[in-house]
């Protein structure tokens, strides 16, 4: 039998607010153990959550970039287990009037374009994290990380593969990384995810026993999580068994996932409205100021940039995957560069170079300026192709401006024609076998005589001057 | 001269006139806090050092001709779920026996800044569970009347030794009768304020939106200037109420002709006689100066004790979930894991009347249970809350008795407490629907015990229902 797989994913992003959700402790990555922390975001007894207003502002706006309902009337509920990472033992979070529903993103796989639904998006509240054995036998906590302000966006059980996960999961970052509100920073944990994954008989309406699975932290994690949990559930499926609606862990270095409870092990989480803070509400206006302030999102931009600048389709969408990227990209066209070299050399040297240095573009040791520089000086004239590409990677090295690196490395090309003249000359006297082969009507030794001219020039010629030149002097001849 | 019967407005009227030094007026307040405490056990903590050296401050700005807070130098004490910076904040339970808080809260921080001197915390019911006092881990309180008779709860220590002059004042948490019930017990001014008036910030949360926290004084004036100081807007709590305060004591003396007020008879079903007979004769004296009096009815109001009884516990369920053994306070020892832990630190660390409500919250909030316990009671809240507002339309206040007897006897009801909890009848319902409402002493009973009227009044009359007390005050309301 085949069987159709269906996902829905939980993604949580941590949003980049200046402070934390119901404190004014600063909302930053690392720092000390518990240096980041108060008697607030600490649960103490006594102390009470103020909300951060600008938490509901960053949902909002992830809400509108997804095509979300906006909730006027929302609460904040409590949900209560027991965990010592969660010093209050119960998460300020949102349940049945989450801030933001139903809406849908657009993803393309393979060429075909799919919509998938967003559920909802809420607030909540992130928790600290235990780090087990640095003492031996203790668990010590670390609760810098509670308060940390969270969105958790649900999507509907739309995707049908992993590839469609895959893209789901890229564009839903892309977003986030445009409206500005998370730093989608994986390495920080920043973003993660729960799975849900089940199969169904092709053809068969009703969903398929699902398995949730968390602890996803890495993009690549849920990819590969995803991909295991089809290959278990199907074997399961196939030798005749039935699949335990249960929650797994997944376990990124065995590259397994592994049970973590069963159904009737659920939390009952006792959700309740939380007590100590108002209802939330939020006007026409202050949607439509949010919705003003979003930029353009990654699909629109691509589309632009294959409409207006007239760039391919690979090249657009692998510009606007990320705003870096695209921010980086504008701004060496600002500088007076065409679409194309300015991708062509993003794409092409840069990453290459970038990659092989394990530099990303937010580590860039130079600015867009800098490479529009490089790639202006080869339509003027200065340089060779070839010798900008050493002027790049010597950039990439000392980050110096283009033009003191030609200077100092002597690349600027010989445009001054009497001294090519008298290259070519000594190049003709030296090969009378090529002059010979040129009057008898083959062409093609003229490439070669170019060749031999730019070695004499070490590179530095201006090879269609050199070119022009040959072609005159052979005919002179 | 006694002054230690004095009230909290007179001996600072004497402080600042350097009649008497408010070191020998703290010095004299812990003396007699000590020896009464023998008795009385209304004190968890006498913080003596620190109310010294509070006290010499204040003496130093009135010798310096700094102009003061009417209440300046006069020794108070404070109820133990209400946080004290490194001074022990214990919650009257086992579970919070070493908690020093590293912070005030809102209303410790008003009262220092008013120069009021924290001389003690008071006693209480276990994480102010209770309507007698004896819940706490430290021992009951004994009512200083009679010390065969419980002082209520679970305010009962802040009760207690504002009426055994060991304090001039004390501040008490109220969260379905824990301020009015004992000020009655005990012969006590007690006000429990319109919910958001004064700011939780620091209150160890029993019942979230239902708490309040609310002055116990010798008189309705000192309930004013004490309100002057502890009600204010604070941003550190959202459901503070970011409206104007008027100035309580500006009013105490008006006249109250013309004043309506209601009488539901559901609050005085189960009155014994003498608490019954004394509500009517102050009621009568109340219209002799003016006042138009009405019963009705108030049909929510047996309801409202049932969704009073969910609510506080589903609330208490989560706000004391956070004991656990991990953080500060009690840890079990000899634990196999950390569920272990949790199950000893939460076994051993709180009483039974705390485990009672953890349970019985616990299921109102469980799956399946939810619509039929806990979203009810809310709509029975909503229910209340419209009742209030009818008669509010009509009347200015409703008065009723505060508790259906006296001060009854120690262990007398500690094991029924179904009993012990529908005896907080005439006092839950201003918490559900958020009004405020004062106990003034009106007499005794024949056990010549003290019985306490209560008075309810609509959002933010706190000043009227002070006034108003003031006129059963002065005419001879205490004792």
């Amino acid at each position: 039998m085949r069987y159709e797989t269906v996902i829905g994913i939980e993604v949580h992003a941590e949003l980049s607010t200046e402070t934390k959700i119901y404190c004014s402790c600063k909302n930053k990555f690392g720092g000390e153990i518990n240096t980041h922390c108060c008697p607030v975001c600490t649960g103490m007894p006594g102390s009470l959550p103020v909300l951060n207003e600008k938490v509901v502002d960053y949902a909002i706006k992830a809400g509108i970039a997804m095509n979300c309902e906006i909730t006027k009337n929302s609460k904040q509920d409590r949900k209560n287990y027991f965990y010592p990472d969660l010093p209050k033992a119960y998460q300020i979070s949102q349940f049945d009037l989450p801030l933001c529903h139903d809406g849908k993103i657009d993803i393309v796989v393979d060429g075909v374009r799919k919509s998938i639904g967003i559920t909802r998006i809420h607030i909540e509240e992130d928790a600290g994290k235990s780090i087990h054995d640095a003492v031996e036998g203790k668990t010590l906590l670390d609760y810098n990380r509670c308060g940390v302000p969270l969105i958790e966006i649900v999507s509907e059980p739309d995707m049908r593969s992993s590839a469609d996960a895959r893209e789901y999961l890229d564009t839903l970052k892309a977003i986030l990384e445009y409206i500005g509100v998370s730093d989608c920073k994986m390495q920080e944990g920043s973003l993660r995810c729960d799975v849900n994954v089940s199969l169904r008989p092709e053809g068969q309406k009703e969903f398929g026993v699902r398995t949730e699975m968390k602890n996803v932290n890495t993009f690549s994690g849920a990819i590969k999580g995803i991909e295991f949990e089809i290959k278990r559930q199907k074997e399961i499926l196939e030798n005749g068994g039935i699949i335990e609606q249960e929650t797994r862990r997944w376990d990124d270095a065995i590259g397994e996932s592994v049970p973590l409870r069963s159904k009737e092990e659920a939390h009952d989480y006792r959700y309740f409205p939380e007590p100590d803070l108002m209802p939330i509400v939020i006007s026409d206006e202050h949607i439509k100021e949010i919705k003003d302030s979003i930029p353009e999102l990654p699909h629109v931009k691509k589309q632009r940039y294959i409409n207006e600048l007239g760039l391919p389709e690979y090249d657009s969408g692998q510009l606007t995957q990320s705003k870096v990227v695209a921010d980086f990209f504008e701004e060496v066209m600002r500088c007076g560069v065409e679409a194309k070299p300015a991708s062509n050399w993003i794409m092409g040297d840069v990453w290459g170079m970038m990659n092989e240095r394990y530099l990303t573009m937010e580590t860039l040791p130079f600015t867009a300026q800098m490479l529009a520089k490089i790639i202006k000086r080869i339509g003027e004239g200065v340089i060779s192709n070839t010798a900008a590409k050493q002027v790049l990677e010597s950039m990439f090295e000392t980050s110096k401006d283009p033009d003191v690196i030609i200077e100092e490395l002597g690349l600027k090309q010989v445009n001054d024609e009497s001294a090519i003249l008298a290259i070519i000359d000594e190049v003709l006297k030296a090969n009378p076998s090529s002059v010979e082969d040129y009057k008898n009507g083959k062409d093609r030794v003229v490439g070669f005589l170019v060749g031999q001219v730019m070695r004499a020039s070490k590179g530095k010629a201006n090879p269609q001057t050199v070119n022009q030149l040959i072609i005159d002097s052979l005919s002179k001849l | 001269m006694d002054y230690l019967s004095l009230s909290a407005w007179e001996i600072a009227e004497k402080i600042k006139n350097k009649e008497i030094s408010a070191v020998e007026v703290t010095k004299l307040s812990i003396g007699r806090a000590k020896k009464l405490n023998e008795t009385i056990n209304g004190y968890i903590t006498i913080c003596e050092e620190e109310a010294l050296k509070k006290a010499s401050e204040v003496d130093a700005k009135i010798a310096s001709g700094e102009t003061l807070s009417p209440l300046a130098g006069v020794p108070y004490a404070m109820k133990d779920n209400i946080c004290t910076k490194n001074i022990l904040t214990t919650c009257a339970s086992k579970m919070l026996y070493n908690f020093k808080p590293p912070y005030d809260a809102f209303v410790t921080k008003r009262l220092s800044d008013a120069d009021c001197v924290l001389i003690g915390k008071t006693n209480m019911d276990e994480f102010a569970m209770g309507a007698s006092n004896e819940t706490s881990y430290f021992g009951p309180v004994r009512n200083p009347r009679n010390t065969d008779c419980v002082p209520g709860g679970s305010s009962g220590g802040s009760a207690a030794v504002v009426a055994a002059d060991m304090a001039f004042f004390a501040i008490g948490s109220d969260t379905g009768g824990s301020v009015r019930q004992p000020a009655s017990f005990c012969g006590v001014t007690g006000l429990k304020p319109t919910y958001g008036m004064v700011s939780r910030f620091g209150l160890i949360a029993f019942a979230s939106s239902l708490d309040q926290i609310g002055p116990i004084t010798k008189n309705p004036k000192d309930a004013a200037l004490v309100m002057n100081i502890i009600s204010a807007h604070d941003p550190m709590d959202s459901t503070s109420l970011d409206i104007k305060r008027p100035d309580y004591s500006e009013n105490l003396d008006g006249d109250i002709k013309g004043l309506k007020i209601a009488l539901p008879k559901e609050y005085f079903a189960a009155a014994s006689e003498d608490v019954l007979s004394r509500i009517k004769d102050t009621v009568s004296a109340l219209e002799r100066l003016g006042a138009v009096v009405e019963e009705v009815s108030l049909p929510a109001a047996d309801y409202a004790l049932a969704a009073y009884y969910i609510i506080s516990s589903a609330e208490a369920s989560s706000n004391l979930a956070r004991y656990d053994g991990v953080k500060y306070g009690f840890r079990a020892e000899n634990f196999t894991d950390i569920m272990d832990m949790y199950r000893k630190t939460r076994g051993e660390g709180f009483g039974k009347e705390v485990k009672r409500r953890i349970m019985i919250g616990t299921y109102a909030l469980s799956s399946g249970y939810y619509d039929a316990y806990y979203k009810k009671a809310l709509q029975v809240r909503g229910l209340v809350k419209k009742s209030y507002d009818e008669i509010f339309e009509k009347f200015d206040i409703i008065a009723s008795p505060v508790y259906s007897t006296t001060a009854f006897k120690l262990g007398e009801k500690l094991s029924d407490p179904v009993e012990m909890y529908a005896n907080d009848l005439c006092t839950v319902s201003a918490n559900i629907a958020g009004v405020p409402a004062i106990s003034v002493p009106c007499g005794n009973g024949s056990d010549n015990l003290p019985i306490g009227i209560q008075l309810t009044g609509k959002p933010f009359a706190e000043d009227l229902l002070i006034k108003v007390a003031n006129k059963i005050h002065s005419e001879g309301g205490r004792n």
